[in-house]
């Protein structure tokens, strides 16, 4: 911050994007002014001042603070920030970690993390699978919401009927009445992105994209793998492909090992006891193949199971010729479960739409 | 009438501290930044850490009135901003058409209701503290947003109200949903996190001053312990205090095994917990306090 501080601000938001957080020309803006209000020499101040004004989530944390130690030094007292971070998801932080780590996303040489290259899909593929997911629209039924609309018989709108009476002179001749309205039920996916779903990710991922776009704010995407990794911004990008890849740059599991319970539990705990699995269609994609012992996966699938309105399971081995469920996992929710399909094909993904539609 | 000025940080952590609540710098930050640039200050924090206790010591800090809106699910303008007081106004229509007065003075302000919003916008200076704003849904985010844009509310009968010195607004999240980006490019963002041993041990004998030093530091360890124990329900704040005021309650100046599991319903709430917490943590816990 010493020769032209604005344009060092504004390289350092450049690199903060890069790492995908949300620094656009705004919260640049916001940053220097409120970098006005404070003591620049001092490097805690201007960590703070910083991360206040450019980051939004709890995701941006680790990657500012990756940032901002390349960038400025680690002149900066560690700690504090090392037990934000940590706290950031310390429900979940059991066994080997797996929600602690799901945002350190550039870390770790714990596994191989091999970032997956959607590119290297042919364009024959891609253009096909594109135009038979298109016509696919995944949604879930509506809900009651609280608001209220006019119409009906539900009950009296006073507002409403304090106006028609002004323009009758004060004579109640018509009672004004609302009705409730409804919203749409929130739909959350989650797709097994581990090695033995490999084949089918991309498929599953573009059938997720196909629901984003249909409900943007209704739909919530995550991968489970080893760790949780929530791409339902990635996804929102108009274009499947460029959906994709960015889902790609953000999932660092790909094809990976599977912790299916511990990823559950990391979804339950941040997202889906929050708010999130409530009263929700929660689809889980995966083969069921467990790496960890498959009683945590029995326990949260309980646990979703009280959470949600629906759980459907989508395992593409079942429509394999004599399909019978014996994977551990698979077994394990089973119970829980209120409808396996299938999902290997194009024709099956069409029929979860349906199972959808109605659940 | 305008707030009072902080000159530094330090200065506000101190006032804060003054007024109950111990600020770490990130905190401190924060509050002193949405005071002098009049940003809305949004936080996020696991439940428990002392989000909307923030919003309460920051009122007392400039000495400005606390008004709190609580979100929930299909909250609207007449609960959040103005309602207009239909029996009232009922009665001074028939009150009118016997005298032959003017029905338009049916919407004046004394008919009017002020809800959270218009008073934190009337009363100045105020606090305005929107608690849960994940609870309401998208169509009244968009409405906060238009009210946050302009720190003025326009109602068709009556005009527009400014005030002369905007709110200082706080918002609390527990993250059930992600907020829209528009709203979140307005405010500064901070994620509270949950306090080292050092400011929680200060923050349980802040607020029970009679337990004991050596129970408070126990107190303090056993729930960063639990913490880490992957439970369903991590405690906060909150349950540590109210740990250590059950724990005091029984006449506990240490931390004992039957102690620990005669109170654990102050601290943990949930069945799978409690079992978890008695099995995997307290043993290595009490080992470990000696």
């Amino acid at each position: 911050m010493i020769a032209d501080p604005v344009a060092e601000l504004t390289a350092f938001a450049r690199s903060l994007r890069e790492r995908g957080v949300a620094a656009d020309a705004s919260r640049v803006i916001a940053a220097a002014g409120a970098l006005d209000q404070v003591d620049v020499l001092d490097q805690n101040q201007v960590y703070w001042t910083t991360r206040l004004t450019l980051c939004s989530e709890p995701d941006d944390l680790p990657r500012f603070d990756a940032a901002f130690a390349e960038w400025f030094g680690s002149g900066r007292k560690q700690p504090a920030v090392e037990s934000t971070v940590q706290t950031t998801d310390g429900a979940g932080s059991s066994g080997e970690g797996a929600a602690g780590e799901v945002e350190r996303v550039a870390a770790t040489a714990l596994e191989t993390l091999r970032t997956r290259d959607v590119a290297a899909l042919t364009a024959v593929e891609r253009a096909e699978v594109r135009r038979l997911i298109a016509v696919l629209a995944p949604s879930v039924g509506t809900r009651r919401s609280v608001r209220r609309r006019a119409g009906g018989r539900a009950g009296v709108d006073p507002a409403r009927t304090m106006r028609t009476m002004l323009r009758a002179g004060g004579e109640p001749i018509v009672l004004a009445h609302w009705r409730r309205r409804e919203k749409p039920r929130r739909l959350v996916l989650l797709v097994d992105v581990s090695g033995s779903m490999a084949p089918y990710a991309d498929w599953l991922l573009l059938f997720a994209h196909a629901a984003v776009r249909v409900r943007p704010f209704a739909t919530e995407v995550f991968t489970v793998g080893t760790r949780l990794t929530r791409v339902t911004r990635a996804l929102r990008l108009r274009d499947p492909d460029a959906a994709l890849q960015a889902a790609a740059r953000t999932v660092p599991d790909w094809s990976g090992g599977t912790r299916l319970g511990e990823s559950l539990q990391a979804f339950l705990d941040r997202w889906g006891q929050r708010g999130a699995a409530r009263s929700a269609v929660v689809v889980i994609f995966s083969d069921g193949w467990e790496r960890g012992g498959a009683e945590l996966l029995g326990l949260q699938a309980a646990r979703l199971r009280r959470l949600a309105h629906a759980v459907v399971w989508v395992n593409p081995h079942k429509g394999k010729e004599g399909f019978t469920p014996e994977t551990a996992g698979m077994l394990a929710a089973l119970p829980y479960v209120d409808a396996l399909v299938a999902g290997h094909s194009a024709q099956a993904l069409a029929e979860l739409v349906a199972v959808l539609a109605e659940a | 009438m305008s707030y009072p000025e902080f000159g530094d940080i330090p200065a506000l952590a101190a006032a804060l501290d003054a007024a109950g609540y111990l600020p770490d710098e990130g905190v401190a930050t924060a509050a002193y930044l949405a005071i002098r640039m009049r940003r809305p200050l949004l936080l996020e924090g696991d439940p428990g850490v002392g989000k909307t206790a923030l919003a309460q010591a920051l009122a007392d800090v400039v000495g400005a009135e606390l008004v709190r809106l609580s979100c929930y699910e299909g909250i609207d303008a007449s609960q959040a901003l103005y309602d207009w007081d239909f029996p009232r106004q009922l009665l001074h229509l028939r009150a009118a058409e016997d005298g032959g007065g003017d029905e338009r003075s049916v919407y004046d302000r004394r008919f009017l209701i002020a809800r959270p919003i218009l008073r934190a916008l009337e009363v100045s200076p105020a606090v305005l503290l929107v608690d849960e704003i994940d609870r309401a849904d998208d169509e009244f985010e968009a409405f906060l947003l238009e009210v946050l844009a302009d720190n003025a509310v326009t109602i068709p009968e009556l005009g527009t109200i400014r005030p002369a010195e905007p709110p200082i607004v706080v918002l609390t999240s527990n993250r059930t949903r992600e907020l829209h980006d528009a709203l979140k490019r307005r405010c500064l963002y901070h994620w509270v996190s949950h306090p080292d041993l050092e400011r929680e041990v200060e923050i349980i004998r802040r607020h029970e001053p009679e337990v004991a030093d050596r129970l408070a530091r126990q107190v303090a360890a056993g729930v960063a312990a639990m913490r880490e124990a992957g439970l369903v329900k991590p405690p906060g704040i909150a349950e540590a205090i109210d740990w250590a005021t059950a724990l005091r309650l029984l006449g506990a100046t240490e931390l004992t095994a039957p102690a620990a599991r005669a109170t654990l319903g102050a601290l943990l709430k949930y069945r799978e917990d409690q079992v978890t917490a008695e099995r995997d943590v307290l043993p290595g816990l009490l080992a470990r306090l000696g």
